[in-house]
């Protein structure tokens, strides 16, 4: 999966999908920031593709310009030089639920084609095989959002026919209720990038990263994907990302070796 | 509530106002979380009490490990950034223990029945729930149609703990307490709750704080216990005063995965030392000073003195 960037080591596929996350940021507003890869993601489109991007964080903090890499969505670095700090029930209510949120960033244990997403079990709710963190603010974030970008690992037992629980609604059969937000409109994984099809509702793939292949990317979901009319190559990331991503951004590697 | 001076020690405010059975929320969002009054709740072998916070964190998981709860009110279970709460984990999967009650929310349901809790409603209405499965999972989380027609929403029911543990940077004697940073949704579990206990760096002169009044969350009126006990979040973080301890956190992930070792961890840490101030001796000098941010001075405003 890796490939030798212009100069340097090689990228890896934890960046590949950092890079693709934060390209689809371009020329977005007001973006609800969740910890580790989309909070890379958010911070490099900052400082390439959507300057004026402000950064809020569940934690209430609102136009944060964190000067080191935030170590959570409540890292003390967001406050100090923030715009606003506000109570959770203010963001929550009258950030996210009112609609001043253009894009949020969700991560996903399993996804299915209409973009449900579950973070809560898999197996049984009552009968776990494994107890996963949640929702957390993603069924509100699901909801309300304009839009909703999905980053997560893809195998075909994330990109499932059936989740085990819907934490988060998608588009159902391309049905939204009134009032919700707009719902996922991009899925980027390790291997691709993914948009929804606007009559049903139903991902497709939309750009392969490089070296993938369109039986790679079957191989790894579990349902019969459909393909955009016109498939693109996801571009390598540029040295600029690379070297944002490397020196300032995650510098330990934590997220993107 | 008794007036004046509220300041107690963290030993006689869990013993006097936690008991066994108590429904205790020791909130704060990543920041402010008073990891000293888990600490003693465990010290004192509190039981079956039922814990709410949004994020359980660490703090949960150690105080899930020490045998104190029966019963889970969340919203996000996980080790924020790093993993798992892996005592957590076992007794909700069976794999160890009595089973423990989950009620799962989200966070915004969470907070909406703080608020609910603190506004003495019977519902907290919220846009979230539709076409997802947690009404499924938690039969209290119900649609209700707008009473104005049209609209169906969800009602979450209010949460009013007989306890609520809120850290602060600084308090008076009389409990007017001041938060800044990340202030997460304490305001309004303090009011839902029966009983306060404000955990603080700094206990400061009245005046402090009512030279900057807008910077106090919560008053007096509702507090029942000051307690003065700096470094009292670690591995959690005070704005201004100590930085997370994310190498804590780290190493929890391991330390916890293991029961035997999570059982020696809660012998060395909690039970062979007698209070908080022993916890930040034994955490060191070094330690703290690395944790120890530079400083970052908001200027001061004019309230002006009209006389």
């Amino acid at each position: 999966m890796t490939e030798r960037a212009q100069h340097g080591r090689p990228y890896t596929a934890a960046e590949m999908m950092i890079v693709a996350s934060s390209r689809q940021l371009e020329g977005e507003r007001v973006c609800f920031v969740g910890v580790g890869p989309p909070n890379i993601a958010c911070n490099l489109a900052k400082r390439t593709v959507a300057p004026d991007l402000e950064l809020v964080y569940e934690s209430g903090v609102f136009g944060a310009v964190p000067a080191r890499l935030p170590l959570s969505i409540g890292d003390p670095t967001l406050v100090t030089g923030a715009a606003l700090v506000a109570n959770q029930f203010e963001l929550f209510a009258y950030y996210l639920q009112a609609g001043l949120i253009d894009v949020g960033f969700l991560g996903a244990s399993q996804i299915d084609r209409y973009g449900n997403i579950n973070t809560t079990v898999i197996g049984g709710y009552d009968t776990p095989k494994v107890r996963l963190p949640g929702s957390g603010g993603a069924c509100e974030i699901a909801i309300n959002a304009k839009k909703v970008f999905v980053i997560m690992p893809q195998s075909n037992r994330t990109f499932v026919e059936r989740i085990d629980f819907i934490t988060s609604p998608g588009h159902r059969d391309g049905k939204r209720p009134p009032g919700w937000g707009g719902g996922p409109s991009v899925v980027v994984t390790n291997l691709a990038v993914y948009r929804f099809a606007e009559s049903a509702g139903e991902m497709e793939v939309a750009s392969l990263h490089p070296g993938v292949s369109l039986d790679h990317v079957r191989e790894n979901t579990a349902w019969d994907i459909r393909v955009a009319v016109t498939l693109e190559q996801t571009p390598p990331p540029t040295e600029d990302e690379l070297r944002l991503i490397r020196e300032e951004l995650d510098p330990e590697g934590v997220y993107t070796r | 509530m008794a007036s004046g001076d509220k300041v107690t020690s963290m030993q006689e405010a869990v013993a006097e106002l936690v008991s066994d059975g108590d429904t205790v929320a020791i909130e704060g969002f990543t920041h402010l979380i008073c990891f000293a009054a888990g600490h003693e709740i465990i010290r004192q072998r509190k039981r079956d009490l039922t814990l709410c916070r949004l994020t359980p964190d660490v703090i949960y998981d150690q105080m899930i490990a020490g045998g104190v709860a029966k019963k889970l009110v969340f919203s996000w279970l996980g080790n924020p950034g790093v993993g798992s709460l892996h005592a957590v984990r076992r007794r909700v999967e069976g794999k160890e223990g009595n089973p423990l009650e989950l009620e799962e929310y989200s966070h915004f349901g969470m907070i909406c029945r703080y608020v609910a809790g603190a506004a003495d409603l019977p519902f907290f209405p919220i846009r979230s729930y539709a076409e997802s499965d947690l009404p499924k999972a938690n039969p209290r989380i119900v649609p209700i149609e707008s009473p104005y027609g049209g609209e169906s929403i969800y009602a979450v029911p209010p949460l009013n703990p007989n306890v609520a543990i809120v850290h602060a940077q600084r308090a008076d004697v009389n409990g007017d307490t001041q938060i800044w940073g990340v202030l997460g949704c304490q305001k309004e579990a303090a009011f839902a709750a029966d009983r306060v206990i404000v955990v603080v760096e700094e206990l400061v002169d009245e005046p402090v704080i009512r030279r900057d009044p807008n910077r106090t969350v919560i008053p007096g009126m509702i507090v029942d216990a000051v307690v003065v006990e700096p470094r009292a979040c670690h591995p959690s973080y005070a704005q201004g005063y100590y930085d997370r301890d994310n190498r804590f956190y780290l190493d929890w992930e391991a330390i916890s995965r293991d029961p035997a070792s999570l059982e020696a961890w809660l012998k060395e840490w909690v039970f062979d030392l007698g209070s908080h101030g022993e916890y930040v001796e034994k955490v060191g000098q070094e330690r703290w000073a690395a944790l120890t941010p530079k400083e970052s001075w908001s200027d001061p405003v004019n309230y002006g003195e009209y006389t």
